[in-house]
C-alpha cells in the first residue's frame, strides 16, 4: 500500500515531514517498507530561466545559452535542440550527480567554452524513460525554485498493512491513527449527501446473502467520461495506478481513499435492467476487465444481468460492461463481499485485485452509502450528469459487539502506567466509544473482540518505547540443568561426531519422492501437496540420501574426501510418533595418497567412530548384538549390519551403500555411512546420588594367550569373541581377533581367526595347571558356540 | 713376573683395544679367559705350584687377568656404543614429511547458535520441549487464534502434506509455536512419543527449538529453517517482563554491553499485543554491525499470549497470563557471523562448512562464555 503526504494531508492537518510521518507510522504499528523521495534525489536541481541562447562558435549542434539560476546568471552550454531564450527549464550545478545519465558534473569546455552547469531532459532527472529535449515549464515558476515542487514530484511512502487492519487500505484509516498519535488533527471525512432527482432504473437482486449480503447502487444520466484531470492522475500514478478515464479512476481513488471498493458499469450496456448477485453457474464464463475469461464455480459469487454472468462479485468487474469514454449512463455499485469466499475466489481465479485484497480483509460494513455519496460527489465534479436516487438490497452485514474492558488491564497486561483520561482519549480519537462498562469498536475494526485487542491500541499509541524492563521473577526450575538425558545425549552427539573429525552439515527435511523411495519410504502420507521444487516433494524416511547426494555434490565441485553428519528429524508416518531423530554420517575417503604406504580410511574407520560415538552417549555397547543378514536394499549386500538389543530395539545400522545407488544419486563410491537412532537407546535410570559405584582394581598384572581357531568361512568373528568371552566370566577380562587367513594350512571354506585372549587373576596369580584349565575351557566353548576347532 | 706373562700381557691389550668389532673381542676374550684360555691354563698352574713360587706367581698372574679383562671389558663398552650410534645413525627420519591427514570436523553455524541459544535460556530458567515437524491444523493454527480460512494463514505459505484417507490435510510446521500448544494443553491421550512434549500446569517457562517449513527461497529464506519460540505463562506476567527477557538474551548473545533495541508494535493471531524487536546496527560497509550505526534490524517476533490461545489450551486467561517470543535461529547467527545467503546453509559445501563451522570444542558454557 502506497500514498503519498499530500494525499495524507487531505485527511490530516499537520506540519509533520515525511520523515515524522514515517517515524510515527512504524511506531503506530505500520510497517513501512520504503519511502522513494524524488525530493532528496533531486535535491540539488532547480528552475531557471533562459535570457539568451546563440549558435555555439565551434559546433552546429551546440548552443551556448545565459541561464538565470538560483546561483545567479550562467553561461551553459547546451545541446538540446528546444534550448531557446524564455525557456523555463531545470538547472544542475557544478558537482551534481545526474541520475539518468550517471555522471557527476565538472567544469569541462565544450570544444571551448566552459559549461558552469547543466540544463536537465526528464530523462536525466528519471521522471520519465525517455525524453525529447531539455524540460519546458510554465512561466510562471520562479527561478531557484525546487524542481521537485516544479515536477510535482512526491515522496512516496509504501508500507505493509498487517491482516488485521484492513482500515489501513485507506489513507483515511492512516490519518486516523496518526491523529491518535499525535501528529495532527483528522478532518471530517463524512460526504454530504446527494439527493437523487430520479428513481433508479436498475433493479438490484440479492439471491446469495451469504456471499453478497448488501448492495447499494445508483446511476448517474447525462454524463460525459474522459480522462481524469490533472490532480487525479497524478495522485494515482504517485501510488502506481494507471489512469483509465475519469468514471474508472473515482473508484479506484475512493478504493484507496476510504478502502471502500467500488465498481461503475456502463448503464446502458447492462441487459434486462437489473443486477444480480448470485453464486456462479457450473460452466458459467466471465470476460473480465484483465482481458482474461473465468470460468466460475458454484463457489465462487458473479454479477449478472439478464444475458449471464457479467463479473466476478467483489474481484473482478467484467468487460462486456466497462465503462469507455462513449459512456454517458453510469451505475455506481458500493456492495459488501463476504471475506472468506472472496478471499477463496482469489486463491482460484488468481486475481489478487486492490478490490479483492479490500473486502477479502473485511470492508468497513457501515461504508456502503457514503462511499457511493463520495462517488457521486466526484463524478458530478469531473462528468457532471444527475444522479438517481440510492437503491439499497439486502441488509447491513453486522459491526462487531460490544467489549467488556476495565482500564486497569492495561497496566496488568501491558506493564505501562497510563493516566486513565489517557486511555480513554485514545479510544475516543480510535473511534472507540463508551457504553456504560463497554466499549463499541468502530464499524471498520473486525479485528478487535477483546480487552487484549484494547490493550495493544493503547499501547501502541501510548508508545512501547515507555514499556519498563522488568525481571522474570526467580526461575520455577529446581536446580541441575534443563536438558532432558535425550536433549543432553544430542549435543554430546554433535561435539563427538565434530571430534572425530566429521563435518555437521543440514540437509533438507524433504527429497524427491524417487529418491526417498530408494530408501524404503516415498510413501503416499509424506508427499507434499505444494513442494517447493519438484525434487523437494516427499518427506525423507532416512538422513542417508541428504548426505549421499551432498558427496555427490562436493565430488562434482572437485572435493571427493567428505565425512559428513546430520543430526534432524526422519519420517516413517505423518503421525507425531512416526518421527524419530537420526544421528546419520557419511563417510566418502578420497583423502590425499599416503608416503608411508599407510591405508586410508575403510568401513572399520567408520565403525571405530560408530562404536566410540555409542560408547559416548552411554548406550550398552557391550550387549549389542551386530546382525548382517536381511540388510535393506540401499546397503551393498554383505557389508551392512544393524546393531540391536533385540528384533525390536535397533539401535544403529551401518556399512557401505550399495553402488546401484550411488549411481542412482550420481554420487563417487565408496560411501560407508551409519545411523543412529536416538530414541531406540535406552535411557538410564535417574539416581538419586551422584557417586560413582566403588572402583577395584587388581594388584596383579594380566596376562595374555593366544588362540588360533578354525571356523566355517560365514560364520560371524563375533560370535567366536562372545564364545571365548563367556568362557569364564570372572577370569577373562577381554578377547581381541588380531589375524584372520584363509588360504593354504586351512582347510577350504574355513577361515583361521587368531585370538589374543587377555586373563586377569583376580585374588592370586594363576598357576600353570590353572591356565592350562582355563585354556581348555575357552577351547571348548568356542567349539560349542561358534563351531570353532583349534587351529593344529 | 716372568718376561712370558709381559710378552702374553702386552699382545693381548695391544688386539683387546684395537679388536674392530665384538666378535673379533669375544674370540680374544675366549683366547685367553675361556675354559681353555691361556690365562685361566695359568691360573689352573697355581695349584701344582710350590707356596714360595705361588707367592710370587699369584699376584702376577691375577693381576694379568683382572687387566686383561677389564681392557676388553672397556673395550666392549666402546665397541657397542659405537654399533649404537651407528644404528642409531642410519635411522634418522625426514621430520618434514606430511604426518597422514586427520580430518578436522566442524558443527554446523546454526547448531552453534542453536546451543548459544539454549545456553542463554537455560540462564535464565527455560527449558526445552519439542514436538513434530508433521503437524496438524488444529496445533499450528487454529488453536493458535489464526481462524479458519482467514488470510493471516496466507502469510504463512504452508507447505501442505496430500490429504489422507479421512480427508485431514497435515502440514509441516510454519513456527514452533505447536509446541506451546502441546507444552499447554493438558489432554488424556499422550503424546505419541516421550519426546514430544506434553501439556503441564502453569506456571511454564519453556523454549521449543527446531525445523519450521515455509514455502520461500531466495538469499533470506530458506524452505526450511530454525526457529526457538519461548513461553512464559504465570500469574503476573507483563510486557515489561518480555521486553527485560529479550534486552537480556541480545546483550548475553551479542555479548555487548549496550544493544539500542526498540519494541514496535505488530500484528500476530497468537498474541495481543504484538510487537517485532529491532536491534540498532550499521550495514553500510557491507557487513551488519550490532550495536552501532543507526539502521534497525528486525530480530525477534513476539507479545503478550492471546487470551483466546490460553482459552483454546485450556488455561483460564484472567487467572494467568504471559508472553511468547520466536527468533530465527539461521537468521540471527547470519546477522552474528556474517553468511552472506541463507541457501548456503543447507548447501553442504564442504569449504563453506570448514569456513563457518565451528570446533567441536568451542561448546557454550558459563565460564568460556555463552556465545
Amino acid at each position: 500500500m502506497k500514498f503519498t503526504l499530500s494525499w495524507l494531508k487531505e485527511h490530516l492537518e499537520t506540519e509533520a515531514s515525511v520523515a515524522e510521518v514515517v517515524a510515527a507510522m512504524t511506531m503506530a504499528g505500520l510497517e513501512v517498507e520504503h519511502v522513494e523521495d524524488p525530493a532528496s534525489k533531486l535535491a540539488a536541481f532547480s528552475v531557471a530561466k533562459i535570457i539568451e541562447a546563440v549558435q555555439h562558435p565551434n559546433a552546429d549542434r551546440l548552443r551556448v545559452c545565459q541561464v538565470d539560476t538560483v546561483d545567479g546568471r550562467k553561461e551553459i552550454v547546451c545541446g538540446a535542440p528546444n534550448a531557446r531564450a524564455g525557456l523555463t527549464t531545470i538547472y544542475a550545478p557544478l558537482g551534481t550527480y545526474i541520475p539518468g545519465s550517471g555522471i557527476t558534473l565538472e567544469p569541462r569546455a565544450v570544444r571551448g567554452v566552459v559549461s558552469n552547469g547543466m540544463l536537465c531532459s526528464a530523462a536525466e532527472l528519471e521522471t520519465a524513460e525517455e525524453s525529447d529535449g531539455i524540460l519546458e515549464l510554465a512561466d510562471t515558476l520562479a527561478v531557484g525554485a525546487s524542481a521537485s515542487e516544479a515536477l510535482v514530484l512526491e515522496a512516496v511512502i509504501d508500507f505493509e498493512v498487517t491482516p488485521n487492519r484492513p482500515d489501513w487500505l485507506g489513507v483515511v484509516g492512516i490519518a486516523r491513527d496518526l491523529s491518535a498519535a499525535g501528529l495532527g488533527v483528522l478532518k471530517d471525512p463524512a460526504v454530504a449527501a446527494t439527493p437523487g432527482v430520479f428513481p433508479c432504473p436498475i433493479d438490484i437482486r440479492l439471491t446469495a446473502p451469504d456471499a453478497c449480503p448488501a448492495f447499494a447502487g445508483r446511476l448517474i444520466r447525462g454524463i460525459k467520461n474522459g480522462p481524469s484531470p490533472a490532480w487525479l492522475q497524478q495522485r494515482l500514478k504517485a501510488v502506481g495506478l494507471r489512469s483509465i478515464n475519469a468514471l474508472v479512476d473515482v473508484t479506484n481513488l475512493i478504493t484507496h481513499d476510504r478502502a471502500r471498493p467500488l465498481h461503475v458499469y456502463d448503464a446502458a450496456l447492462i441487459a434486462g435492467g437489473f443486477i444480480e448477485a448470485r453464486l456462479g453457474r457450473e460452466g458459467e464464463q466471465v470476460p473480465a476487465l484483465d482481458g482474461k475469461t473465468y470460468v466460475v464455480t458454484p463457489e465462487i459469487c458473479v454479477i449478472a444481468d439478464s444475458s449471464g454472468a457479467i463479473g466476478l462479485g467483489g474481484v473482478m468487474g467484467g468487460s462486456s460492461t466497462g465503462c469507455s469514454e462513449a459512456t454517458t449512463e453510469v451505475f455506481i455499485e458500493s456492495a459488501w463481499f463476504d471475506p472468506i469466499r472472496t478471499a477463496q475466489t482469489g486463491r482460484d481465479t488468481g486475481i489478487n485485485s486492490d478490490a479483492q485484497y479490500r473486502f477479502a480483509r473485511g470492508v468497513d460494513p457501515l461504508s456502503l452509502v457514503p462511499g457511493i455519496e463520495l462517488a457521486t460527489k466526484l463524478v458530478l465534479e469531473l462528468c457532471g450528469g444527475e444522479a438517481s436516487d440510492i437503491v439499497f438490497a439486502g441488509e447491513t452485514p453486522p459491526v462487531r459487539g460490544a467489549v467488556a474492558f476495565d482500564p486497569a488491564y492495561v497496566r496488568r497486561l501491558s506493564g505501562l502506567d497510563i493516566a486513565e483520561d489517557r486511555i480513554w482519549s485514545i479510544l475516543g480519537a480510535l473511534g472507540f466509544e463508551r457504553r456504560g462498562a463497554l466499549l463499541q469498536p468502530p464499524s471498520w475494526r473486525p479485528d478487535v473482540d477483546g480487552k487484549a485487542d484494547l490493550v495493544e491500541e493503547v499501547a501502541r499509541i501510548a508508545g512501547f518505547d515507555a514499556l519498563p524492563a522488568e525481571p522474570l521473577p526467580a526461575s520455577p526450575r529446581a536446580t541441575g540443568g534443563v536438558l532432558t538425558p535425550r536433549q543432553s545425549r544430542i549435543r554430546a552427539a554433535r561435539r563427538a561426531l565434530a571430534a572425530a573429525g566429521y563435518q555437521e552439515t543440514i540437509c533438507w527435511s524433504f527429497t524427491a519422492r524417487s529418491t526417498a523411495a530408494l530408501f524404503g519410504g516415498g510413501g503416499e502420507s509424506l508427499v507434499l501437496a505444494n513442494p517447493i521444487a519438484a525434487d523437494l516433494d516427499c518427506m525423507r524416511p532416512s538422513g542417508l540420501p541428504g548426505l549421499i547426494e551432498a558427496v555427490g555434490r562436493n565430488a562434482r565441485r572437485g572435493f571427493p574426501d567428505c565425512a559428513l553428519f546430520e543430526i534432524g528429524p526422519v519420517f516413517a508416518g505423518d503421525q507425531p510418533g512416526d518421527q524419530r531423530t537420526a544421528i546419520t554420517a557419511v563417510l566418502a575417503p578420497h583423502g590425499p595418497r599416503r608416503w608411508d604406504g599407510g591405508a586410508s580410511d575403510d568401513l572399520f574407520t567408520l565403525k571405530a567412530d560408530l562404536m566410540a560415538l555409542l560408547d559416548e552417549l552411554g548406550a550398552p555397547t557391550a550387549n549389542l548384538q551386530v546382525v548382517q543378514d536381511g540388510g535393506p536394499g540401499w546397503w551393498r549386500p554383505g557389508r551392512y549390519a544393524r546393531l540391536q538389543l533385540g528384533p525390536k530395539a535397533v539401535i544403529a545400522a551401518f556399512g557401505e551403500i550399495h553402488p546401484t545407488i550411488l549411481k542412482a544419486l550420481d554420487t563417487p563410491g565408496p560411501v560407508y555411512a551409519f545411523e543412529i537412532w536416538v530414541e531406540a537407546i535406552p535411557e538410564a535410570k535417574k539416581k538419586a546420588v551422584k557417586t560413582k559405584p566403588a572402583l577395584t582394581l587388581s594388584p596383579l598384572m594380566p596376562l595374555t594367550r593366544d588362540f588360533a581357531f578354525v571356523v566355517a568361512r560365514d560364520r560371524p568373528a563375533g560370535e567366536l569373541i562372545r564364545a571365548v568371552q563367556s568362557a569364564d566370566r570372572v577370569l577373562i577380562a577381554g578377547a581381541r581377533v588380531f589375524d584372520v587367513y584363509e588360504g593354504p594350512g586351512v582347510e577350504e571354506g574355513n577361515k583361521s581367526v587368531a585370538v589374543e585372549v587377555t586373563i586377569q587373576p583376580r585374588d592370586k596369580t594363576l598357576t600353570d595347571a590353572e591356565i592350562e584349565a582355563l585354556s581348555a575351557k575357552i577351547i571348548a566353548a568356542a567349539a560349542k558356540s561358534a563351531g570353532a576347532t583349534l587351529r593344529s | 713376573m716372568t718376561t712370558d706373562l709381559v710378552d702374553l700381557e702386552a699382545d693381548l691389550l695391544a688386539r683387546s683395544t684395537s679388536a674392530a668389532d665384538t666378535g673379533v673381542l669375544e674370540a680374544i676374550r675366549l683366547e685367553c679367559l675361556g675354559k681353555a684360555g691361556a690365562i685361566s691354563a695359568l691360573l689352573k698352574s697355581l695349584g701344582s705350584m710350590s707356596p714360595d713360587e705361588r707367592k710370587v706367581q699369584g699376584p702376577a698372574i691375577n693381576g694379568l687377568r683382572d687387566r686383561v679383562a677389564s681392557a676388553i671389558a672397556a673395550r666392549k663398552a666402546e665397541l657397542e656404543a659405537a654399533e649404537l650410534n651407528a644404528k642409531l645413525a642410519a635411522g634418522r627420519l625426514d621430520l618434514s614429511l606430511p604426518a597422514p591427514a586427520r580430518r578436522r570436523g566442524s558443527v554446523h553455524p546454526t547448531m552453534q547458535v542453536m546451543d548459544e541459544m539454549i545456553a542463554i535460556f537455560a540462564e535464565l530458567g527455560f527449558s526445552l520441549a519439542e514436538g513434530p515437524d508433521i503437524e496438524d491444523d488444529f496445533h499450528n493454527f487454529t488453536a493458535l487464534n489464526f481462524p479458519p480460512k482467514h488470510p493471516a494463514r496466507e502469510m504463512h505459505d504452508t507447505f501442505f502434506l496430500k490429504p489422507g484417507p479421512d480427508g485431514e490435510r497435515k502440514l509441516l510446521r510454519t513456527h514452533t509455536s505447536p509446541v506451546q500448544v502441546r507444552t499447554m494443553q493438558r489432554t488424556n491421550s499422550p503424546p505419541g512419543a516421550s519426546w514430544i512434549a506434553a501439556g503441564q500446569a502453569p506456571p511454564i517457562r519453556i523454549i521449543s527449538p527446531g525445523r519450521t517449513y515455509r514455502m520461500d527461497s531466495d538469499a533470506t529464506h530458506t524452505p526450511m529453517f530454525h526457529q526457538i519460540e519461548g513461553l512464559v505463562i504465570d500469574r503476573d506476567i507483563h510486557m515489561g517482563h518480555l521486553k527485560w527477557t529479550l534486552d537480556q538474551f541480545i546483550a548475553r548473545f551479542f555479548e555487548l554491553e549496550s544493544v539500542v533495541t526498540r519494541f514496535r508494535p505488530h500484528h500476530f493471531p497468537f498474541t495481543e499485543p504484538s510487537a517485532e524487536m529491532d536491534v540498532q546496527c550499521d550495514t553500510s560497509g557491507g557487513e551488519v554491525r550490532i550495536g552501532q550505526g543507526t539502521e534497525w534490524s528486525e530480530i525477534v517476533g513476539c507479545g503478550m499470549v492471546h487470551p483466546n490461545v490460553l482459552r483454546n489450551c485450556g488455561i483460564d486467561p484472567d487467572e494467568w497470563q504471559g508472553f511468547a517470543f520466536g527468533f530465527g535461529v539461521d537468521r540471527l547467527g547470519r546477522l552474528k557471523y556474517g553468511m552472506p545467503d541463507l541457501r548456503d546453509m543447507f548447501a553442504s559445501d564442504t569449504r563453506w562448512l570448514a569456513h563457518y563451522g565451528f570446533s567441536a570444542f568451542a561448546a557454550p558454557s558459563t565460564a568460556s562464555g555463552l556465545s
